[in-house]
């Protein structure tokens, strides 16, 4: 039988490799300004997260375990391809726990366990310009982070208020960045931006068609824009996981008939089993229903 | 003859794994300023360079990478050749127009003025200064603050540019604009990123 042709380690070629991570360190040393880099094309489309792969691909080695989520599960198309391409091209160890991973690739949600130092969260990003949708100029964009002219998206905000009564932007929501950057946070719900403030782990946020990284150093200042009489605030739901019954988890709504039943259970796979493991049960859990019967 | 000898010898055993491995020590010290990180001494280079700056070196410079060196590599035709042999980089005389400095002589180093410090539009495109240093065991030490650093951090390196604490300030004052710097020492490696601010005036 021949031999299978190989990959370079992690995929990527060594030079696109160096690239990236002279980007990396400028993202770093740079809180939340977003850096270019040229992107490569990778085997998979734009919009699957190319940056996200690129970022881990440059970081990743054999001493890293791999954990990879899609809108929180591990177990969705994206996070299973994704970890099954880095399962191939860079043969480490990977897993579904949050606690056992060094490095975690996501695409739209931060781990309701809290992260450790040490670990890395590298973040999918579609559209990195947090003003993109209100100055489609990228000339005029880079020059209002050059002047730190935030006005424009503050007057966004407003209108929210003026035409909703409150901010009623729910996700991507705009941050702050060290008191200097306006940072997109990638389309993650607002639940999760006071995960970002003050995080033990480093976050790198990679975008693959926008050709673009950014990055949070741990312990950084991150603070979600509002006004004084409309402060920042998160989502609530009015009922517990339906599996795992946490309180003060994000919710999933999963449509269960035709007949407009539903319900709410954790978007973190790994939280929700963590907690069902440990005996916490919801009103709607397999365990449960089995008892009743 | 033994001159050709050096500048083909001492690069990294394993070059994907040896790069990956000088690369998360980097991105650990530049994610955490001040944080004293271990390496094994992968990569060895003619004097005056030392295992672990020509193992930074060889894992961020290529021929996309403008680098300036300082004198005592310019004269050393070994170092220059070990360099160009192993990462194909462009040399430059202008710091200003340098990604990367590679400075063996602290004490005679141009002030950071002189090299880039970016643009306000491009901040990135800035000087990332490597500075070989002799260890991280000074009498005086440097207190930290900033992103990166839970609290503070103690920061004491073998030796410093001169009048460091006021070109740090007058760098520091120049965000988003500014040059960064990476500590090459023996077996070890640091960084101070342009956001670390210096805490101690009497130092």
């Amino acid at each position: 039988m021949t031999e299978l042709a190989t990959y370079n380690f992690a995929y990527l070629d060594e030079q696109t490799k160096r690239m990236i991570r002279r980007a990396i360190l400028k993202a770093i040393a740079i809180p939340g300004y977003q850096v270019p880099f040229a992107s490569r094309e990778m085997p998979m489309p734009y919009g699957w997260g190319t940056g996200g792969v690129q970022v881990t691909a440059a970081i990743i080695g054999p001493n890293d375990t791999l954990k990879v989520i899609d809108q929180g599960a591990d177990d969705t198309t994206n996070a299973v391809s994704i970890r099954a391409f880095f399962q191939k091209v860079a043969n480490v160890p990977v897993t579904t726990k949050t606690t056992e991973a060094t490095i975690i690739q996501t695409r739209h949600r931060i781990p309701e366990t809290a992260l450790q130092a040490g670990q890395t969260l590298v973040y999918q990003v579609p559209i990195p310009e947090p003003l993109r949708f209100l100055e489609p100029r990228e000339t005029e964009t880079r020059k209002m982070h050059a002047l730190e002219e935030y006005g424009l998206m503050h007057v966004k905000l407003y209108e929210d208020i003026a035409r909703h009564g409150h901010i009623a932007t729910t996700y991507a929501y705009p941050v702050k960045v060290e008191g200097r950057y306006v940072m997109d946070p990638s389309p993650t719900p607002k639940f999760d931006n006071p995960k970002m403030h003050n995080s033990p782990a480093l976050q790198l946020f990679g975008a693959g068609r926008e050709k673009r990284i950014y990055a949070i150093p741990p312990y950084t200042q991150v603070v979600s824009l509002d006004f004084e009489d409309h402060p920042f605030e998160v989502q609530t739901f009015s009922q517990p996981c339906a599996l795992c019954a946490a309180k003060g988890s994000y919710l999933d709504e999963v449509i269960l008939d035709d007949k407009g039943g539903s319900m709410f259970v954790c978007s973190d796979t790994d939280f929700c089993e963590e907690r069902q493991a440990a005996g916490h049960r919801g009103h709607l859990s397999p365990a449960q229903a089995e008892a009743a019967e | 003859m033994r001159a050709a000898t050096q500048v083909f010898e001492g690069g990294f055993a394993d070059s994907v794994l040896g790069s990956q491995e000088i690369f998360r020590a980097l991105m650990d010290a530049m994610a955490n300023p001040g944080r004293i990180v271990s390496v094994g001494d992968l990569a060895q280079a003619p004097s005056p360079l030392t295992p672990v700056a020509a193992s930074i070196a060889a894992t961020l410079f290529d021929h996309d990478a403008t680098v300036w060196c300082d004198k005592p590599i310019k004269a050393s035709e070994a170092a220059l050749g070990w360099l160009k042999f192993h990462t194909g980089l462009e040399l430059t005389n202008d710091p200003a127009g340098a990604d990367f400095a590679l400075v063996t002589d602290i004490d005679n180093m141009p002030s950071f003025d002189a090299f880039a410090k970016g643009t306000s539009e491009y901040p990135d495109r800035s000087t990332t200064i490597i500075l070989q240093v002799a260890g991280f065991e000074a009498q005086t030490s440097l207190t930290l603050e900033g992103p990166g650093i839970k609290g503070t951090q103690a920061f004491s390196p073998s030796q410093l540019p001169r009048m460091f604490t006021e070109q740090w300030a007058a760098n520091r004052g120049a965000f988003p604009r500014g040059i960064d710097l990476i500590f090459a020492g023996n077996g070890l490696l640091a960084a101070l990123p342009r956001t670390t601010r210096i805490l101690n005036k009497e130092a």
